[in-house]
């Protein structure tokens, strides 16, 4: 019963959805009250009856309904009630549905807080929105239906795959898509922008906040999927230019350049269509990534169950999407007025050149990842891009960005003076050139590369604490003023000093990683010791434990140091019997400076295991960085300038006049 | 729309090309890995046959006909999967299917055809040897084999219904021109 009332909620949001995405149109194109007033109560009941489709999935999950096909195919009765609900999205049709679900939220979360939005534009966002919703709720029920039943039921579900098990896990996929879907919302703006034909300061203020709150939730994301990635696999990696990892990656480069973009719209009403443009491209990589992700195009750790029916309907949706944007952008962007002049060197200059060399990195990845495929298409070859080709490309594209990260934010509006602001940088070249020397002095000549990894990360953060400490004239003055001053500054302030700040602190951590990890694979007895880093690792004993759903050979490890013991380590190597899959769980210690790993293999029939070591030096910093990033993000979220009543669009009527002049 | 308005066209005309590169390779199944093999002469082999069978299966009845070549064994579920598929094949006589039992227990070879029906024109008992030389890492594959004795297709996993429509037998009906 409760299923139907989800399948037959959906339908009734599809029909919603369809009404919203065409009264609010029409009314704000024939300035009509009542049309536009149709979008704020359609967005809410949209949400409300896709809420139900999706907790009517999740109960069907709670209390194991094996007689829908999905539940059976993808949960058990034996497994914890956590991963019961988590199971919801673990799936091909479940993770739609968590899609859609966040896209009525954010649907419903503009109609609630835009009071201060113009109705029209609000009508056409609201609208644009629908439209979107439209064509996953048809995607759902035509191709992806979680509400089939399986007559007759079977006694008990197949099951999830094991190594989907985990509580990083559990919520990675819900943070993702609140970053691909949330960056939807400013594709509606631009889209509400190109046919109102008109982008001004108050159009970006008002974009701002939920490009950063989708921008936070994808760092989250994309962070919490490579700590997965780092801590369940056992391979003490984390990064794997994975297609759909760089799925994630392009939509938060392409997403990290907009936010930029839109700051020199709203302080300077400039690059007014580039920023519309990124706002296109931001989430058409988003829907990239879903049919990437989905249609099976390209072979992946991530694919699900691929069906060519749902590959060309999600490519459908795509074209209708991302082609009906590019062509009104072809069609309207041409009329948006230019605005402000600036200088080559200067804040909005510096910011141009941020764009570039994103963009310029984003499409490198694109390359990356689709090479393969259109390879494949066009001279039926196989081949597969890995890292050397993102190390080769990518890691120089990076080396600009950052220097020149540490220099703009230096730099005033419309002009700046270069030797100027470098001269305030005296600390960070101080800073730089000692990072680089402590590195060869005690780690040698060889690591060269990593020298100039770690004297990257110093510059750009000594840069970034100089620049705060400026603006709090640090060193200038008692400190009540400084702590006033303190309290004063913009949180957007706080948050691009968190966020460049963070960037300085992953940068190190992917420097450390990359150079210095070493690695160890040994066959090893109960009560031999093994020496890695100078730490020893005393396996005293391996015995066979039970979890929930799964049987483990669980190993004691004591992990010393000058022979001191410092921690107890206990990886398992866990056999699942419902799904007959097997899953490792890895040890860390960490220090917050480095991570001592330890994974246990498969017996090597002597009575000894296959174990293997490593020791991650930085590792943890990738992902307090990229915490950093994400708080930075959440802190100029909350800036009051996003909360108090935006200047309700003061500048609109010069902005219209140029508009027509410029026509 | 001012002079420089065909720049506005260029990210629409980069997405077209790309949706249609992405059009094309929805028919691509990515997990398919060429084999070395193709176009090349099938290798020469002699494989006993399984008790009961007057004659083996080797090289020498690949030539002169397009043949399917399929390794099976009684150990291997999707084998089981398979099965009917080939059954139906085999009932079109369309084409005939040469068995490769691989790696497999006599007496459960057997008892498997007794049970599942025969589709194949020979079967021949392979111990492993004669699968290295086809290039087979697991089972079941299936080859098409043309008139000449030279492999032109490889097929990894279960024949589906589907497989056999859209790709073996228009394949076979072009090596049979």
């Amino acid at each position: 019963m409760v299923n139907e009332i989800g399948h037959f909620a959906l339908v009734l949001a599809l029909c919603i959805a369809a009404l919203q995405a065409v009264l609010p149109l029409v009314g704000a194109a024939r300035n009509d009250a009542a049309l536009m007033g149709w979008a704020r109560p359609a967005a809410l009941a949209q949400f409300l009856f896709v809420a139900i489709a999706f907790f009517a999935l999740m109960h069907a999950y709670a209390v194991s309904d094996f007689s829908l096909a999905n539940v059976a195919a993808n949960s058990n009765s034996m497994k914890p009630l956590l991963y019961k609900l988590t199971g919801v999205w673990s799936n091909h049709e479940g993770s739609m549905l968590l899609w859609v679900f966040i896209l009525a939220l954010f649907g419903a979360a503009v109609a609630l807080f835009s009071h201060n939005l113009p109705p029209q534009l609000r009508a056409r966002v609201l609208a644009v929105q629908a439209m979107i919703g439209v064509g996953f709720l048809l995607f759902i029920l035509l191709t992806s239906n979680p509400f089939l039943r399986l007559v007759p039921a079977p006694a008990d579900g197949a099951g999830l795959n094991p190594i989907l098990q985990d509580r990083g896990l559990a919520f990675h996929p819900p943070c993702l898509y609140l970053g691909y879907v949330g960056f939807s919302i400013s594709f509606c703006f631009a889209i509400a922008a190109l046919i109102e034909g008109r982008v001004d300061p108050a159009w970006a203020r008002w974009v701002r906040p939920w490009t950063l709150a989708a921008w936070c939730a994808l760092t989250t994301g994309i962070a919490m999927g490579s700590w997965w990635a780092y801590y369940t696999l056992g391979w003490g990696g984390w990064w794997f230019w994975d297609p759909v990892e760089n799925a994630s990656f392009m939509p938060w480069l392409v997403g990290t350049a907009l936010l930029h973009s839109a700051v020199v719209v709203e302080k300077r009403e400039a690059r007014k269509t580039w920023t519309i443009l990124l706002a296109i491209i931001t989430f058409s990589l988003s829907l990239l990534g879903t049919f990437l992700v989905r249609s099976g195009v390209l072979t992946s750790v991530h694919a699900f169950a691929s069906d060519p029916l749902r590959g060309v309907f999600i490519l459908l949706l795509l074209s209708c999407y991302t082609g009906g944007a590019l062509i009104l952008f072809a069609w309207r962007a041409p009329q948006l007025a230019g605005g402000g002049l600036f200088a080559p060197i200067s804040r909005e200059g510096a910011l141009v050149l941020n764009n570039l060399l994103l963009a310029t990195a984003a499409a490198t990845v694109l390359l990356g990842t689709l090479y393969p495929l259109l390879l494949d298409v066009v001279a039926h070859q196989k081949v597969s891009v890995g890292p050397p080709f993102y190390s080769m490309t990518f890691v120089p594209i990076m080396i600009p960005l950052l220097v020149a990260m540490a220099v703009g934010p230096m730099l005033p509006w419309k002009r700046g003076d270069l030797p100027a602001a470098l001269g305030r940088l005296k600390f960070a070249f101080l800073a730089t050139a000692a990072a680089a020397l402590v590195t060869l002095a005690a780690t040698g000549a060889r690591s060269l590369g990593a020298a100039c990894g770690l004297a990257l990360a110093a510059w750009l953060l000594a840069a970034t604490l100089t620049e705060l400490a400026e603006r709090l004239r640090l060193f200038a003055g008692p400190l009540p003023a400084v702590w006033r001053r303190a309290l004063n500054l913009p949180r957007a302030s706080w948050g691009m000093f968190f966020a460049h700040a963070g960037m300085a602190v992953v940068i190190a951590g992917i420097t450390g990683s990359t150079a210095w990890t070493e690695e160890k694979i040994v066959s090893g007895r109960p009560g031999q010791a093994f020496e890695i880093a100078g730490y020893t690792i005393a396996l005293d004993r391996v015995s066979e434990v039970a979890g929930p759903d799964y049987t483990a050979s669980r190993a004691d490890m004591r992990l010393l140091r000058d022979g001191r013991g410092i921690a107890e380590m206990h990886p398992e190597k866990r056999f699942y019997p419902v799904e007959n899959g097997a899953a490792t769980g890895v040890a860390i210690h960490t220090n917050l400076l480095s991570d001592v790993y330890a994974v246990i293999g498969d017996p090597d029939g002597t009575g000894g295991y296959v174990l293997r070591l490593y020791y991650n030096p930085l590792v943890p910093w990738i992902w307090l960085g990229a915490a950093a990033m994400a708080l930075g993000g959440l802190i100029s979220l909350t800036d009051r300038r996003h909360r108090i009543g935006a200047p309700a669009r003061r500048a609109r009527a010069s902005a219209t006049a140029r508009v027509q002049a410029a026509e | 729309m001012n002079k420089r308005g065909w720049i506005f066209l260029i990210p629409a005309a980069v997405f077209a090309l790309l949706a249609v590169g992405f059009y094309a390779g929805l028919g691509i199944d990515p997990n398919v890995l060429p084999s070395p093999l193709i176009d090349q002469p099938a290798p020469r082999f002699a494989l006993p046959p399984l008790q009961g069978d007057a004659q083996g299966f080797s090289s020498a009845d690949l030539t002169g006909h397009v043949s399917l070549v399929n390794t099976f064994a009684s150990w291997c579920a999707p084998c089981r999967a398979e099965h009917p598929v080939l059954n139906a094949l085999a009932q079109t006589k369309r084409v005939p299917i040469y068995g490769i039992d691989y790696k497999d227990k006599e007496d459960l070879a057997l008892a498997w055809i007794a049970e599942l029906g025969n589709p194949y024109t020979r079967i021949g008992a392979d111990d492993g040897r004669v699968g290295i030389d086809w290039g087979v890492y697991g089972v079941p594959e299936t080859f098409i084999v043309d008139r000449d004795g030279r492999i032109r297709y490889k097929h990894v996993g279960p024949l589906t219904q589907a497989d056999i429509e859209r790709t073996i037998l228009p394949l076979v009906a072009r090596l049979e021109r």
